[in-house]
């Protein structure tokens, strides 16, 4: 075992020895391109292709980058995600600026890194840091998805034909009981009455439930077993088992983050999916390097995108919800206009 | 003569498992990156490049000590009970559990510094040692499966985990995106070996390199000598290569599986600590999860010999630090996940093929030397050869024995 290690090392170091010239040239680009923008992403568990948030962070990145032009260097983390830190550390050490990272689980290790590259820009996305805790460099890019999951709640209210919905979210936590407590407060807005299940994949610390379209589906199963007609997820990856059910029961589902009834491929869970809740990760991330690049970033303070900005929306694609658009549209004014407090938690 | 020959034969035996399996997984990863359209070569050579300065240098080193410790420990409680031929899958969740417990704990007490550290430590090892002893009771009285029940034990933690963190044990505010527990004062943190670092003329790293490591070191050996010069080890390790051989001998078998299954729970306990005590100083819905099963793979990589355990939770973390540099030299990551996953496989098939080599040699040796005295007693199996072998016997005294025990 010994002489193997030793083997590999050797055999690895000769290989270090025979050419230093990757590292030349990208020391020379951290070094020289000080006006090119270089933009550093880090993802949060799963890495790319999530087909959830970390994927519309992508988005969002690639499309300022192609626009402003400049260089995107995304890292994903090992797969349990233990080595966060570093991935911050290395973007910024590298030179990248503005560091972008995504998910709520970076609110502790950027509070730490943050502080040791003053001159770097940080932004965390779904992580506050409005009283500038996390140091006077890094903005909070977060979202008020209790405003489109109360849009969500009142629209399956209003297409249900048995008073009976359902909730599945991904893994118990603060973030996805938001769209929890959004979602039962749009639905009981309509009808008062309505009856609501809801559960939880996985519970908290957790995270599978984020990626388990198996017991996503027997959850959703269950409830349209019980007599829910729609179901909403905000469960990520294991959202596809909510739509396999309600294809299964002939019910419908909601689906989460993205515009689902365009991301989806199959045709036969295409058509159960009444509407999507929308959290657009991409525009946030795309107007903050926007705005980074234009040199209008404070720090310190919070992106707040809600459906005044349309950084939530509730998604039209498909038109199962054009007869009620009107209702929709007047909850949505109501809750812009401040008339409508939704609530972030469950009483 | 013959006597150094077969030692030579046993460590060339012992050796050519891992060096065939690194081999045959660096050769297979390379023909994986090249099918990508990367050059093997440039993929390799970013994955052993530890940066351009000193400090950058000293900081990757310390990256991979930070990340082999708790895979070092994971392996090592593995091992202990595949020692003894016992699957425990339970580590998983007894460091969860043990993790979650310590750090309670740890925040609810005041001490002064080393005691304080000492304590957290304790509840973690017991707690560990309990549920993994659940396994071993369960085991003796109602003959189930350890597999099984410490499978399920794992989802029962977790569960118990989670709800003692949002329940009772919960210290953060509750707006926060992170559930945790309280955090553990200064006095309950293990302070970091940076002071070691620079004094021996290296450049200061950015993060702290865990004191922990010394614990780990510490247990490292014990579980060392326990296994090889005690006479539990000795039970332990004839328990585990022939169950009734060993009770023939006076082992009591039943008594064994329950101090087995305490010793790899308490050793499980420590798991969590190096991040705990190290660099979170609290558990939370974050902490890392999953090194319970990790540990599997590196005691297999390690063949559960503490030394071999060491070298493969070494090259796990350093093959993990990889990921981040081939990232930038735009190689997918997973390169990292395919290279450890062949290294495993890789290992599970050679040590079955060193297995039948040496067995087959041994018989040859053995058959040439039936008339000499060499053979050793017959009873109880004869005493283990030292050597880095790890689980698997090679020559038990009965040549043509079958081995099954091992998982």
């Amino acid at each position: 075992m010994k002489a193997a290690a030793l083997l590999l090392a050797g055999s690895m170091a000769l290989a270090a020895c025979a050419s230093d010239e990757t590292d030349g040239g990208g020391g020379e680009g951290g070094g020289s391109a000080a006006e090119e923008l270089q933009v550093g992403l880090a993802y949060d568990t799963g890495g790319r292709g999530d087909r959830s948030f970390n994927d519309s962070a992508y988005t969002g990145a690639s499309t300022a980058v192609d626009d402003l032009g400049g260089e995107l260097q995304e890292l994903s983390p090992n797969d349990d995600a233990s080595n966060r830190a570093d991935l911050l550390t290395q973007l910024a050490e590298q030179g990248y600026d503005p560091v972008i990272a995504v998910g709520f689980n970076y609110d502790e290790v950027i509070a730490e890194v943050a502080p040791q590259f003053p001159d770097t820009t940080f932004a965390q996305v779904d992580g506050s840091n409005a009283d500038g805790a996390k140091g006077d460099n890094v903005t909070g890019l977060i979202f008020a998805e209790e405003e489109g999951s109360f849009l969500a709640g009142v629209a399956a209210a209003l297409k249900t034909e048995t008073g009976h919905i359902g909730f599945v979210g991904g893994v118990e936590s603060p973030l996805i009981e938001k769209f929890e407590a959004g979602y039962v407060a749009g639905a009981q807005a309509v009808n008062p009455d309505i009856i609501i299940d809801r559960q939880y994949i996985s519970p908290a610390g957790d995270f599978t439930g984020f990626n388990d379209p198996a017991r996503g589906q027997i959850v959703a199963q269950g409830m349209y077993d019980a007599g829910a007609d729609i179901v909403y997820h905000a469960a990520g990856g294991s959202g596809i088992g909510v739509f396999t059910a309600a294809a299964a029961s002939g019910g419908r589902a909601i689906g989460v983050d993205s515009d689902q009834y365009l991301t989806v491929s199959d045709p036969a869970l295409q058509a159960v999916i009444m509407t999507s809740m929308l959290k657009r990760v991409d525009n946030a991330v795309e107007q903050f390097i926007t705005s980074y690049s234009e040199g209008d970033v404070e720090g310190a303070t919070d992106v707040l995108n809600d459906l005044s900005t349309g950084g939530i929306d509730l998604a039209t694609s498909g038109g199962f919800i054009d007869d009620i658009s009107g209702e929709i549209d007047s909850y949505k004014q109501q809750i812009v206009d401040g008339t409508i407090e939704v609530p972030t938690t469950i009483e | 003569m013959s006597r150094t020959s077969a030692v030579l034969r046993r460590i060339g035996f012992a050796l050519f498992g891992p060096l065939l399996a690194v081999v045959v997984a660096l050769a297979i990863s390379a023909v994986v990156i090249a099918l990508i359209g990367e050059d093997p070569l440039t993929a390799f050579q970013v994955m052993v490049d530890l940066g351009d300065t000193p400090s950058q240098q000293v900081q990757s080193i310390v990256v991979i000590l930070n990340r082999a410790v708790p895979l070092f420990l994971a392996g090592l409680a593995v091992a202990v009970a595949f020692r003894m031929g016992l699957f425990n899958i339970g580590v998983e969740g007894q460091y969860r559990l043990a993790t979650i417990l310590a750090a309670a704990v740890g925040a609810a007490i005041v001490l002064p510094g080393p005691l304080h550290v000492l304590v957290v430590v304790l509840v973690a090892m017991v707690v560990g040692a309990l549920w993994a002893g659940i396994v071993g009771v369960l085991k003796v009285t109602r003959g189930v499966s350890e597999v099984i029940s410490s499978i399920m034990l794992n989802f029962i933690a977790l569960g118990l985990s989670s709800y003692l963190l949002t329940g009772p044990l919960r210290g953060s505010p509750p707006g926060a995106s992170i559930i945790t527990t309280a955090e553990i004062p200064e006095s309950g943190r293990f302070p970091s070996l940076n002071g070691l670092l620079t004094g021996l003329g290296l450049a200061a790293p950015r993060s702290g390199l865990y004191g922990f490591l010394l614990v780990a070191a510490v247990a490292g050996v014990l579980v060392a000598v326990l296994l090889k010069r005690t006479r539990f080890g000795f039970d332990l390790r004839a328990t585990g290569l022939s169950p009734s051989a060993a009770a023939a001998s006076g082992v009591d078998a039943r008594a064994m599986v329950v101090k087995t299954m305490l010793i790899s729970g308490a050793i499980a306990g420590l798991i969590g600590l190096p991040d705990l005590l190290g660099s979170q100083f609290d558990y939370g819905t974050e902490f890392t999860a999953g090194l319970g099963f990790l540990g599997i793979a590196v005691a297999l990589l390690g063949r559960s010999t503490p030394l071999g355990i060491a070298l493969a939770a070494l090259l796990f973390a350093f093959l993990d630090r990889a990921a981040l540099p081939l990232q930038f030299a735009d190689i997918p990551s997973s390169v990292v996940t395919i290279i450890q996953g062949t290294i495993v496989l890789a290992v599970v098939v050679a040590n079955e093929i060193a297995r039948r080599l040496a067995l087959r040699s041994a018989e040859r040796a053995g058959a040439a030397a039936d008339a000499g005295p060499a053979g050793g007693g017959t009873g109880g199996g004869a005493p283990p050869a030292t050597g880095p072998d790890g689980g698997r016997r090679v020559r038990t005294g009965v040549p043509d024995t079958p081995e099954d025990v091992q998982a």
